[in-house]
Parts: structure tokens; sequence; C-alpha cells
């Protein structure tokens, strides 16, 4: 679908004898498609290269459309629609059926005929179109023919298996893998009916994307190992929703069977993901499952000072008592996993029922700086969309690698380089792998001067950005002083486009729903009496909170020093954030109430703790980076499951004090009633004093896709395929501590020490980069946070470069 | 009857060294290069064209065509890129034994063609694709390259014109697929050999997508002497629409196999008596005019000319005038049957009917060959045939089905002998050449 062609000229065609108007360019395969024919086919896909391999689609010409018929049949799948061509599919035209009838044939002469064991069986496109468009009968095994054998399935990586057996060599995953996601670990070997899709053995299929070919197998060739042999397709119940993975908002579709969730796989949105998403979106769902969800909630008890069950009415009194008393002197941490709805939940209760703009979704390190550029620049914007990207005539990333942080991006950038040779800059501090495969060119940055390096780009003849041209920003910007207010600047200086992209599913949610200390619902500014009216009279308030409040590392100081007696805390994790101590200090100081769906850091020192419900478990929606607004149904209906905006308006009716809404659907519907504020809103973003590194070697870090993250708990095939930890250096850095490629070396920062193999990458002096979050080698726990001064040193052996000036 | 006989690509072959550059000089080798770089390309092309010469790797398309098919003009799609011109020494048709015997014999002879014909089509890079068994020739050719080079007749300024030009030779890796003009293309540029799809045309996007020229070797080797004697000379030899001479390659139960270079439209009865007639006592059975993928003739077929266009009549193909004959000791059934274990082995796997097709119609052959199955049996055999046939993705797969389809029309009995026989009723070991002979028979 997305490959067909801008409507400008139109070819009339005759298909079946229905005549029809396609789009010049239009293959026979799709142009029948138009006219209600399906064409059975195996190799072709609207997303990849056409390559005419299996022939399935054979259909005859007797008019090309010059006025003489073709002699052959033709391969619908690679022939273009000529003004005037005639075509007979299989549905008119004996030769057609024959010839698919005889391609059928001779792809099942070497299938094992297994269906009755293969987890394809019952959504076969195989065994459909052989049901369709094939002979009942087999002549080949009538006759005793022998079919080629192999071993079953054998790893291609840890999650994907392969099976060679029963492959009909589409050359799908192949392309797949080479065309869309860049990782051609996957390549077809050996030649005749001994073809066969392969790998190189030191280089397992480990793609972020592996789980697509799994899904657009037309046969039960490939498998997960997570799936293999859990169920049938027709007992499967299948619901379309959204990933919680990131702010891509990837349409999936959960397949669930009594009560548990089996599989999940890509929707098909063309705006969105079209029809991709990560292996994270695909594997990682068991995280529900673990056995640390929790289940009912907790309170403390006064005497033994453990977390004891209690009743839902109990816990949600204790909860209301406790936060009563604090009234005013209570902070609210959201986290980033919010849907917008319970992010406006939580925004509400605040202002409501806490009498507080002391909120902030940003469990991770973050600025005044970011809070004003989200006011200004992201709150209700919706400037750059997928197809942009396709198309922009230049793309800026800034702190940003897609790859690793929004994998739908990433493949719509890789598209639009590939299609359209869209030019791809990114401020970093090396060329990732994924930049590489973008074709993608690197404005080097070392960790802390990506600010000036952002400001020196305005005039920058090569980058050339323009009104046509797209800035995307990761939220990692905001750890860097200065920066967003430069990257604020330059799309002001150049109008190029701008667009946010957090890493977490529910930020951008967030921001619209007012979960920050400087904004309410719908962009309204909380210092803008205005915009307090409007929305307090739509809330039927009196009064809000007028001044800004506490962000979230003020909200942690003050409850560890005690200014704060209170806090209501959602899924964040101490250790994302810019104190990880303190935020352990405030917990156990103050009175929190936990919003969790497992057992954590904050459920353990809490006072009261809920339980939230799961993803598949409720409805909502996400609001995505582009501010496109995505809503998912509830997949498993659990009446044990609630989300926190029930949970937070059962506390402010106990408190006394009516939230309004208490199902996510009342929560959508106010906010859109509400509305976005079309008033006056903050234009400027303050840079922050920025100061260069001091240190003689800075960490440049962030969490890779495939990673330790709480969420991809319980999938270890997934797990197991995250890239291998290194630590990356250049050359030069090499060559001072004397050891080559692959050798150990310990990297040592303000939290401690990890000792990991060491590869080389285009760091710049005094540069190196580890990943922040690999599993098994957390350099964001063992080590320190990006931008931290660290030494390197061969293991056994003094550091030879430490932050008080050794030589690297 | 050698009169018959027109040697020209073949006429230095029994020269002493003939494969050194003294030899072929001494001979006039290269004179016809300075006459071609003090022409305009166009008008070599001109020449190529008047001549008609056709393709003489099995299809006959008209190279002379072909070239100018080659985008010169800079804003034509291609036009600004490179040109490359690569030559098809990938011969691997079974039966099919002209090429490497002509570089065996004479590389020069190519690589004076590839240097005019690079200089026609106005590349600077031309490679020669041969195969990589063949090492005795790979080495010859390198050393005709090596040669030329340090006579100034390869790499800058060729013979003080300003015309630079760089020949490489590159061995392929030994798959019968690789001789399929794109899949050679993707081998050559160091990828697995499958056909590509067209569109893209190679003359638009070939090499590394650049405008690419295709020749086999004879077609190349040719070029030389037509410039050096003219399209009329060329274009006096042979039938009407199929000019020239050609090499055609005599094997099998014949006296004397070899290689008889001659116009085009001679018969086989005339090539068998310039073979020295079929071996002794025996009569000749069936034939195949341009190697395994042509349908088969048999002696109702002597007198067919050897051109492209009474061979088509005749319903077969002249292919690359690979004549292999065979004489009454040899089974039909059985020599089809190693023919599609060939293409069995060779079909490349990318498309289904030809890799799957291929694997079925070697078992049904040989249970056939075997005595087993029935005369349904060859009923299945053309409906596989006619579901391979013209549904491939390329002419691999149509080769393999010739010989089946061929060998049933003409030896159905045969076939039928083996079940009512309950075997080959044929003795293998009378048609090897160590078979005894007949009582005075004198072993050739």
């Amino acid at each position: 679908m997305t490959t067909t062609p801008a409507k400008t000229d139109l070819i009339t065609v005759t298909i079946d004898g229905v005549e029809i108007q396609v789009p010049a360019g239009t293959l026979v395969i799709r142009a029948a498609e138009q006219i209600g024919v399906q064409i059975p086919r195996f190799c072709d896909h609207p997303l990849l290269d056409p390559v005419g391999a299996c022939r399935q689609c054979l259909v005859d010409v007797p008019d090309a459309g010059n006025g003489r018929p073709m002699p052959k049949p033709q391969a619908s799948c690679t022939l273009p629609v000529a003004e005037g061509m005639v075509v007979n599919t299989q549905a008119t035209s004996g030769v057609a059926d024959k010839a698919q009838q005889g391609i059928m044939e001779f792809l099942l002469i070497n299938h094992p005929l297994d269906c009755p064991v293969c987890d394809k069986g019952g959504e076969c496109p195989l065994q459909n179109q052989a049901m369709s468009n094939g002979r009942g009968e087999s002549r080949f095994s009538e006759n005793g023919g022998v079919k080629r054998v192999y071993p079953k399935p054998i790893n291609i990586s840890a999650q994907i298996l392969l099976d060679r057996e029963r492959c009909v060599l589409c050359a799908r995953c192949t392309r797949f893998s080479s065309q869309v996601a860049g990782d051609p670990f996957i390549e077809l070997i050996e030649r005749g009916a001994l073809q066969q899709v392969g790998i190189y053995e030191k280089e397992p299929f480990e793609s972020y994307f592996s789980g697509n070919t799994i899904q657009i197998c037309p046969v039960g060739a490939l498998t997960s190992a997570d799936y293999r042999f859990r169920s049938r397709p027709f007992d499967l119940v299948s619901t379309p929703s959204v990933s919680e993975h990131d702010a891509c908002g990837s349409a999936i579709r959960v397949d669930h069977r009594r009560g548990k969730v089996m599989r999940r796989l890509s929707g098909n949105e063309p705006e969105v993901n079209e029809e991709w998403i990560t292996d994270k979106d695909r594997f990682a769902f068991t995280y529900s499952r673990m056995p640390d969800r929790l289940t009912h909630p907790q309170v403390r008890d006064e005497d033994s000072g453990e977390l004891r069950p209690a009743s839902w009415p109990e816990a949600l009194a204790v909860a209301a008592r406790g936060l009563a008393a604090a009234k005013g002197k209570v902070g609210v941490l959201t986290g980033g996993r919010l849907t917008a709805e319970d992010a406006y939940a939580y925004s509400k209760f605040a202002r409501v029922a806490l009498g507080t703009n002391d909120i902030d979704f940003r469990a991770r390190r973050h600025s005044a700086e970011e809070a004003q550029f989200l006011a200004a620049d992201v709150a209700l914007s919706t400037s750059v969309t997928y197809a942009d990207l396709e198309t922009a005539s230049s793309v800026l990333l800034v702190a940003l690698d897609p790859e690793d942080e929004a994998g739908a991006i990433f493949l719509r950038l890789r598209k639009g380089n590939r299609k359209h040779h869209t030019p791809i800059w990114s401020v970093a501090d090396h060329t990732s792998a994924g930049l590489r495969k973008m074709g993608g060119s690197l404005i080097a940055a070392r960790p802390g001067s990506e600010a000036e390096v952002v400001a020196g780009l305005s005039a920058n003849p090569d980058v050339a950005l323009a009104e046509t041209s797209v800035i995307l920003v990761g939220d990692r910007a905001a750890e860097v002083p200065g920066l967003l207010a430069a990257v604020h600047e330059l799309a002001k200086a150049t109008g190029a486009r701008l667009a946010w992209v957090p890493r977490r599913a529910g930020d951008r949610g967030a921001v619209e729903a007012g979960a920050l200390p400087n904004l309410l619902p719908g962009g309204r500014p909380v210092t803008d009496a205005a915009a307090r009216a409007d929305l307090g009279a739509a809330w039927g308030v009196d009064k809000l909170p007028d001044s800004e409040g506490r962000d979230g590392d003020a909200i942690v100081a003050a409850a560890a020093s005690g200014t704060l007696k209170a806090l209501i805390v959602g899924g964040v994790d101490p250790a994302d954030l810019a104190a990880p101590e303190l935020m352990r200090k405030a917990s156990a100081k103050a009175f929190v109430v936990a919003l969790e769906l497992r057992a954590s850091d904050v459920t353990e020192v809490a006072d009261v703790v809920f339980p939230v419900a799961p993803a598949s478990d409720r409805s909502g929606s996400y609001v995505n980076w582009e501010g496109r607004v995505r809503t998912f149904g509830t997949v498993l209906h659990n009446p044990a499951s609630l989300p926190e905006v029930r949970i937070l308006a059962g506390i402010a009716e106990e408190m006394g004090v009516g939230l309004g809404i208490r199902t996510p659907e009342q929560a959508g519907a106010e906010m859109r009633e509400i509305g976005p504020w079309d008033g006056d809103r903050p234009t400027t973003v303050t840079a922050a004093t920025t100061k260069a590194p001091a240190a003689t070697i800075v960490l440049a870090s962030w969490k890779q896709s495939i990673d330790d993250g709480r969420m991809q708990d319980g999938e270890d095939y997934l797990r197991a395929t995250a890239r291998k930890p290194v630590v990356l250096a250049s050359q030069s850095l090499l060559d001072g501590l004397g050891v080559s490629e692959g050798d150990p070396v310990d990297l040592t920062g303000p939290l401690g020490s990890v000792t990991l193999p060491v590869a080389v990458g285009d760091l710049a002096e005094g540069t190196v980069w580890a990943p922040a979050s690999a599993p098994g080698a957390s350099v964001r726990h063992l080590v320190g946070p990006a931008g931290s001064a660290v030494s390197i040193g061969v293991p056994g052996k003094q550091p030879v470069a430490t932050d008080d000036g050794g030589a690297a | 009857m050698t009169d018959m006989l027109t040697p020209v690509l073949t006429d230095n072959w029994d020269a002493d060294r003939s494969w050194t550059l003294a030899s072929y000089t001494g001979r006039g080798g290269y004179a016809a290069l300075d006459k071609a770089l003090a022409m305009e390309p166009d008008a070599v092309i001109g020449i190529v064209k008047d001549a008609n010469l056709r393709g003489r790797g099995g299809a006959g398309f008209p190279t002379g065509m072909k070239w100018s098919f080659i985008p010169q003009d800079p804003s034509a799609e291609g036009g600004d890129k490179p040109k490359y011109l690569v030559v098809n020494a990938d011969e691997s048709e079974p039966g099919t034994c002209k090429d490497i015997p002509l570089m065996m014999a004479s590389p020069h002879t190519l690589v004076e063609g590839v240097i005019i014909s690079s200089y026609a089509i106005r590349a600077h890079t031309a490679f020669i694709y041969v195969r990589g068994e063949v090492l005795h020739v790979i080495r010859r050719l390198q050393n005709a390259v090596r040669e030329a080079y340090e006579a100034g007749h390869l790499g800058k300024d060729i013979h003080g014109t300003g015309y630079d030009l760089d020949l490489v030779v590159h061995a392929g890796a030994g798959a019968y697929i690789c001789g399929e003009e794109t899949a050679l293309l993707d081998s050559l540029e160091g990828r697995r050999g499958q056909p590509r799809l067209r569109p893209p045309f190679p003359a638009v996007a070939g090499l590394y997508a650049s405008p690419t020229v295709i020749n086999n070797v004879e077609s190349i080797a040719s070029v030389p002497s037509i410039i050096r004697n003219g399209a009329d000379w060329f274009a006096g030899m042979g039938t009407e629409k199929s000019k020239g001479y050609g090499i055609f390659s005599v094997s099998g139960h014949v006296t004397n196999p070899g290689q008889f270079e001659a116009p085009l439209g001679i018969t086989l009865r005339e090539l068998i008596d310039l073979a020295g007639g079929m071996r002794n006592g025996h009569q000749l059975k069936f034939w195949t005019p341009g190697g395994s993928s042509t349908p088969l003739f048999t002696a109702e077929h002597l007198d067919v000319p050897l051109d492209f266009e009474s061979v088509a009549a005749a319903g077969s193909m002249l292919g690359t005038r690979a004549l292999q004959i065979f004489d009454e000791t040899t089974c039909v059934v059985r020599a089809v049957l190693r023919w599609t274990e060939f293409y069995k082995h060779e079909s490349c796997g990318k498309c289904t009917p030809c890799r799957e097709g291929t694997w079925w119609l070697a078992q049904t052959l040989e249970r056939l060959e075997n005595g087993e199955g029935s005369e349904s049996d060859l009923e299945l055999l053309l409906d596989q045939c006619d579901n391979i046939l013209g549904r491939a993705f390329c002419a691999l797969g149509d080769g393999a089905t010739s010989p089946i389809t061929s060998s049933i029309q003409h030896f159905r009995e045969e076939y039928l002998a083996h079940l009512e026989h309950g075997g080959c009723p044929f003795d293998p070991a009378a048609s090897t050449v160590f078979a005894a002979e007949p009582a005075g028979g004198v072993k050739a």
C-alpha cells in the first residue's frame, strides 16, 4: 500500500474483464487487489522490493498494452501496469490457473506438510493458498517422491528458530533484514533445492527487529523460542493495541488465550510503524507475570512496621488520611510509563485534591530548562510526522539514537535515506551502528559540549537546515545544560520543524496532561491566570495553585529534608534519577503512597502500596512523539487490576474531594472536553549555564533497546539477543593503554567500576562510550551516569587516565 | 570436402605457440585494432551492425544493436556513468566446448576483440568472466593480457590515441547459472550468482548499476576479423539472416570429434562427414544442435541447415552449436536423466519451478530408467515440464525441459520399453569409448 505511487498519472487496465484506473507504476498484483481479486503470492510484500522469486502470482497477459500478448505467463508482483493492458488472473484464465496450480504443487514437494504441529498452521499463507490454488492430492508422494530433509529447527539467534524443511525460499526474511532493518545477518546460501537461509556462524541474527521476519514468513519456517508450540492461532483472541515500550506509538496486536497473553504481533499502521515493530515490542510482555507482581493493596502496620495485606477500602482510607495530614506538603512523582489518562488523573489529583503543582513525570535526569522547553516547544505540538521523516530535506538528530531509543523512527529514517536519499545528521559522541545503518553522518560532540556544537549549526551549509528540515531531540538532551535552549534557538533561526522524542511511552502524554510543575493539562501555563481560570471553570474549582511547583529533583530533595511530608510515587526507579541515594532517603522519611505493578525499591519502604493494572489489563492511550493520540482497548478483563485513575479517584473520595473521573474513558472524555489552551503560551527557553567538562575522560552512555529494563524481565530469549556490552574508545586511547580490541578494560566512575571488553569507535579525544543498562553490566548502576568523569585502565594495573589529569 | 570450412577464429590454432603475442602478431594480429582506433566508435558499431553479427552465446541477438543500446548521451538514463564490457566466458553448457579451446589456442584473438569492442561502446574497463575450473585457460588469458599491456595494446593511451582501457580476467567459482548474464554480473560484483530482475536491463544498469554490454567469447573474438575484412566479407558467408561463420563443436559418437569452423547453414550430414563419419559400424540416433538445453534432433534432421532460422523452424534452437552425437547404443532415457541431474545440481534455487521442478523431474526420470513407474509417468513428466517452461525466472528452467519433452516426442517407445523390460534395455557399456567394437571395426 505504501509503495503505491502518488496518484498522478492514472493508467487504465482491464483485469478479469473489469476496467480500472490505477497510478502509473502500480504492480499488477496490487491493481488486482483493487478489484477484489487476490492473486496468490509468497515472495511479494508491499513493503519490500519486488523479487519475482516464488512465481506463485503468475497471470496471463493477452494484451501487454501494445496490442500483442505476452507469450508466457507473467509474475504479477514484478509487472507494472501499462495503458491498455489486459490481464487475466486465475479467476478468468485457465492458463494462469494451471500455472499457479503447477507452482503450488512444486512448492509442496519438498515441504514437510507437518501442519498439525506447526505454529503457523491455521494462519499460514501456504496452507491457505494450497487450499485455494492447489490440488487436493500430491502426485509427488503418490509416486514415491523423496523429500529433502534437514534437522528440525536450528537456532539462528537465541530467539529465532529456523525450520529449513518448511521454508519456501521466498526471501522475505532476508530482504526484510537487508532492506528494512539494515541487519543483513541472514542470507540465502547454497543452491537449487538445497538453498537455505543461513547465518555466518560467528554472527547470529541479533537484530532489534528480527521478530518481524517471523510475522512475514509465509510458512512456519521461522518461529520464536518464546512462542513455539504454545498455542494454535484459532484458539487465540486478538486485540489491537499500542506498544508500551517506547514513544513511537507502534500498533501491535495482542493475542491471548484463557486470560494469558500468548504473543504479540505488529499491527498494520501505515502512518506510524507500517508493519514493523521492535523485538522489545513483540516479545517483552511477560514482565507483568513475574512473581513479584503486586496483586493486592498493602499498608504498613503501625505496630510491626512491616507491610501487610489490606483491603482496597482500608488502603484507600489510610492513603487518604496520610495525604490529607500532609496537605500542601505532598509531592507527586508519576514515572514515565503512564497512559495520558492516568497522567491526567495524577495532574488533576495534585491540583484539586492536594492543592499543589509539585508534580513531575520525569523519572530521569531533568532540568528547569527542559521544563521550559516542554512548555514552549513540545506541548500541543504536532509539527512532525513519520511521513515527514521520509521526505524531509535533512534530518538532524540531537541526543537521540533512534535504533536504541525509538525503533519505528529508526526504520522510517532508514527508509527515507534508502528511498529518498534523505540526509541524516547526528550530534553525538560517536557514529553508532544505528547511525551507520541509516546512512547518517556524525557531527561529533564530546558529552557536555553538545550545546556549543548545536549552536554552530544554523549556518552550516552541509546540514542545510531549512523549513523543510526536521530536528529530532531526545530526552537525554536534558542532561546537558544549555542544549535544549540551543536546539530551541536553532529551530527558530532556521525554521526547521522540531520534535521531542522521549524514551518512555508515557512521557509525551504526561506533558499534554500537565504532569509537570509548570504546566496544567492542555498546555496551560501554571502562571497564567487566564489559563488557570479556564481550567478551574472546567473542573468546577475556585482556585488552583498559582505558582510553579517543584520539579522532580526538588521534590525529592524537599522530601529528604522534611519540607515535603508525603510523596505519591508511580513507576520510578531511583537509579534513573540524578540522586538515587537522596530518593531512597526521601522515600524512607516521607509518607509514601506507591502505585506500582511490581515490588520495587520504592514499594519496599512505602506506607501504602497499590497494585496497578498492566497495559494488557486496561484501556487508555499513549501520546507518541508526533503528538498523535494512540488509543488502545483492554486485552484481559481482570477485575482485580485497576488503572491509576480509579485508585486516585478512590483516594480523592476518601479525602472528601470528587475527582469527577473514575475510568480511563471518563478521563479521556474530560481531556477532550477541556481541549488545548488557545491563549498565550511561553516561547522562551533559558539556557542553564554550561560548563565545559573538566574531566580528562568523559563517559558517553545511553540505554540500548534490549537491556536490563524491568519491562523485559521474564523474557530470557529476548535478553539473550542483547548486544554484548563493550566500552567504545578511540584507537589512540587503546594504543595508550596498550590494549587491542576485545581485551578487557576497567571502567571506573563515581559509583564504582566494571570490567568490559573494549572496542574501537570514532570517539573524540577524552571520550568513551558504554551502554547504560546492559544486562549484567549496568554501567549506570556500577559506574555512573552519562557525563561522568571516568578513568579507564587495564585490569590489575594502575588506571591510565583519571579525572584529575592523568594522560590518556 | 574441407573446402566447406572457413577457418577464421581457428585459423592460427595450428601455429607454433599460437597463444603467444609474437605468434598472433606474426599472423597479422592487432592490425584490426589500429584500423578500429582510427575510426569513430560509432563507425565501429556501424560495421558490426552492417555485418549482422549475431550473438554466438546461443540467443543470436544482433551484437551491433546490443552495443547501440548503451546510452552515450550524458543526459540519458545511465549516460553519465562509466560503461563496461563484460565477456561471458563461463562456458558450462553440457556439450558446449568452443570458447574454452579458442581462449586456449588464441587468447589474443579475444583480447583484441575486447579492445575494439570496448572502444566502440566507450568503455574504459572490461572484464573476462571465465569459469574457474579451466585453470590452464585462465593462465593463458592472464598471460595474454599481460603481454597486451606490455605491448601497449592495453592500459593508458593505447597506440597513442588517448584511449584508455583496463582488462580484468575474473575467474568464476563453478556455477552454471553464472553463464546467465545478470547472474554473471552479480557474481562479478562479489555476490552470490543469481539472475536479476529485469528491467533494468544491463545496457542501462548492469555491472555496478552502470551501462554494460555482455557478449559471448566467440562474438567478441569475431570482431577483429570483421574490422579487418569488412562487413561485406562477413555478411558474404552464412545464410540470409544468419551471417558469417561459427565454430561447430562436434562431440560424441563420431570418428574424429572436434571444432569445425564453417559458415552458418552447414548441415549435420556435412559436419559428420568432416568428422570422419559415425564411429565405425554405428548409426546416428539422436543429437543436440546447440547443447543440452536445445530440443533433441534425430537422423531425420541431418539436412537441416544449421542457422538460427532453420533450426528454429525444425523445432529446436541453434544455441551454441554444440553438436553432441549419439548412436544407437545410447539409451536416450539415461542420457536425458544425466542432463536432468545436471540441471538439478545447477539450478540456483531462486525460483520455485526450476528449483523444485528439476528435483522432481530427476526422480521421475530415474524411476523410468529403472523400469519402475507406469506409462502415466510420461504424461506426468510432460505436465511437469509444462509447469516449468515459461514459468521460471530465467532460461535455465526452460532448458531443463528441452531434452525431456523432445526425447518423449521422438522416443516414446523407448521409454515404454524400459517399463516392459523392467529396467534399461541397453548395455550401458556399449555406448562408451572403451566399448568393444563390432567385428572388423576400428576404434576411433
